[in-house]
């Protein structure tokens, strides 16, 4: 796949060192909590550090900026990743990520967008993602501003009906600022996704909703930046990224497990995922 | 006897008007355009139109991301219909605080010939559960009409009842609202009888057949349901000793549920409910006849204000 620039080896090293940061960053939020998912949360790290960290048009200094580009997290309970990423863009301090879950503080267990700087949509329960955005970019037109709408959403979260009759909407209308990436880890709460609900064949679904598809690599970098690239090209059709993902990436006994879903890792486990994430990364 | 009016009509076409003033307003529908009568909106305004198709749950959540983008959305379906869309309105509106307007149209039984699957006897009780949720229910057109700028300048969530029906003709031009105050429409001092949408009128009938009987009613509308005016449901438990509630709704946490939650703190007296016991409806002829046939007679009324005051001290 080519995108219309090539983008620097240099911004391509920064990118996946981000996302290697936030893996560690969520993993110690989880381990500290003692909850969350790390899962479909280490999955998503290189997509999210690649948003933004690079493609989001956004200014933490001015979160509710009325043109700045959207992001969604359809996938709510992905917040981890979420949250490192815009603590680490500035939008609130780093010390809020240790209160992450207690009463009182902006970080909720799944993602608030009333308590949280920088969090455009309250998510949590699946499949709403692709209706909102939709609406977003239709209030957009009328009101004449440009700003594009990413979400995020997992792969178990296509066995949602809500969330094809978004992916009808925005084909209607034609959204081609509608850039959805699709987690596409194959492993859901309860095990893998072809033995609980099959969603194959996934391409030929999207292109049969009048969307434009691509295929990726979920953790190759210059892929996800292409492919990222191309979306905002799109001329009348709303884009989707399936990204092929590992659920748990970059912690080898979680990764294509469904237990690690929503499992918290015991000490030992812990001390193992902070090795094998800080190889290569130096820790900021 | 009151005469009528098609309220769904005078709704439809009221928010025609207010969104030439107010250019934040679009219009959702999912396929009942045509019966909510918002097809006047869509062809002034074709551009802030949107037909999502049977898509209850997904119109709602678009809604959501219009307000999110700064517009103010009427998403409109039938209230039997909406209740599909329950978790998206619980989480993406209601949670999320969004400044969705959310239109029940067909509400209660106006639905008559459709049968259960189109009644909507629950709405009000399950969008009054949702924190940050208004819940207003007009008591004729006049007030259904001034609910809309009403609703399109309260910032935040609001659920409206719309019968299909026409509905008697209560108030004129000149009656004032104000979301979460309810009105004394007759006064009286020997029982309450509090009622919204069309139980106001057969609320207002039972009176005057309680005042041949020598028993002054006094009959107040609430149609606010939610936030609940307290002070004016205390002040009349306190001057009249006894209440009865009315409403086209289950009796199960619709209006007469709220106005005991008020009174059991504010001033405890004793309560008759009208309304549809739990129970199904059926399917009917008319929509007074099926009224009638579910406990929401004027006689019933009647019937329970007199039951209501022989427990009065």
């Amino acid at each position: 796949m080519t995108g219309a620039v090539a983008h620097s080896p240099k911004l391509i090293k920064e990118l996946q060192d981000m996302a290697r940061q936030l893996r560690i960053d969520l993993v110690e939020m989880i381990y500290r909590r003692k909850s969350g998912h790390p899962g479909g949360s280490l999955s998503a790290a290189d997509v999210l550090a690649a948003l933004f960290f690079h493609q989001l048009r956004i200014d933490p200094q001015n979160p509710n900026w009325e043109n700045r580009d959207r992001f969604i997290l359809s996938k709510g309970h992905a917040c981890s990743t979420l949250y490192a990423a815009l603590a680490r863009r500035g939008f609130f301090p780093m010390e809020t990520l240790q209160a992450w879950g207690q009463i009182g503080c902006c970080l909720q267990g799944h993602p608030d967008r009333l308590k949280t700087p920088g969090v455009d949509m309250t998510s949590g329960c699946l499949g709403h993602g692709i209706n909102i955005a939709s609406g977003l970019l239709l209030a957009g037109k009328l009101k004449g501003l440009d700003y594009r709408t990413y979400v995020l959403i997992g792969d178990g979260e296509a066995q949602a009906g809500v969330l094809w009759e978004g992916a009808m909407l925005a084909g209607k209308y034609k959204l081609n600022k509608l850039i959805t990436i699709m987690d596409y880890n194959k492993v859901q709460l309860d095990g893998r996704l072809e033995d609980i609900m099959p969603i194959e064949p996934i391409r030929q679904k999207w292109e049969a909703f009048n969307w434009s598809v691509m295929e990726i690599d979920g953790h190759n970098m210059k892929e996800i930046l292409d492919a990222l690239d191309k979306g905002t090209e799109a001329k009348d059709k709303p884009t989707v990224i399936i990204a092929h993902t590992i659920k748990g990436k970059g912690v080898s006994y979680m990764e294509g497990k469904s237990e690690w879903h929503g499992k918290v890792p015991n000490d030992e486990e812990f001390q193992l995922a902070m090795k094998e994430l800080k190889t290569n990364v130096q820790a900021r | 006897m009151f005469k009528r009016d098609n309220t769904r009509k005078i709704f439809g076409d009221a928010l025609t008007t207010y969104a030439a003033v107010n250019p934040k307003v679009v219009v959702l529908t999912a396929d009942v355009a045509s019966s909510v009568m918002a097809v006047a909106f869509a062809q002034k305004y074709p551009e802030r139109f949107f037909n999502v198709g049977i898509a209850e749950a997904g119109m709602v959540d678009t809604a959501v991301g219009f307000a999110l983008g700064g517009m103010i959305p009427f998403a409109n379906t039938f209230a039997g219909l909406l209740i599909r869309a329950t978790e998206q309105i619980r989480t993406c509106v209601a949670y999320a605080n969004t400044n969705v307007k959310l239109v029940g149209s067909f509400a209660g039984l106006s639905n008559f010939k459709d049968g259960p699957t189109h009644h909507s006897i629950m709405d009000v009780a399950i969008m009054r559960a949702m924190p940050n949720m208004i819940v207003l229910v007009p008591s004729d057109s006049i007030e259904a009409k001034k609910m809309i700028p009403l609703m399109s300048e309260h910032e935040g969530p609001v659920y409206i009842r719309i019968s299909r029906a026409e509905m008697p003709i209560i108030f004129d031009e000149n009656h004032k609202i104000e979301i979460g105050k309810g009105q004394v429409v007759r006064d009286g001092k020997d029982v309450t009888l509090v009622a919204n949408g069309h139980m106001l009128s057969r609320a207002l009938e039972a009176a005057d057949k309680l005042g041949t009987q020598g028993v002054k009613a006094r009959v107040v509308n609430l149609s606010t349901v939610k936030p609940i005016d307290a002070e004016l449901i205390v002040k009349c438990a306190e001057e009249t000793r006894a209440m009865v509630t009315c409403e086209e709704h289950t009796v199960i946490a619709g209006l007469g549920s709220a106005v005991a939650e008020v009174l059991v703190k504010g001033c405890p007296v004793p309560v008759e409910m009208i309304g549809i016991a739990d129970r199904f409806t059926e399917t009917a002829l008319d929509h007074d006849s099926l009224m009638d046939a579910y406990g929401m007679s004027v006689d019933e009324i009647v019937q329970a204000a007199q039951r209501v005051m022989l427990k009065q001290d």
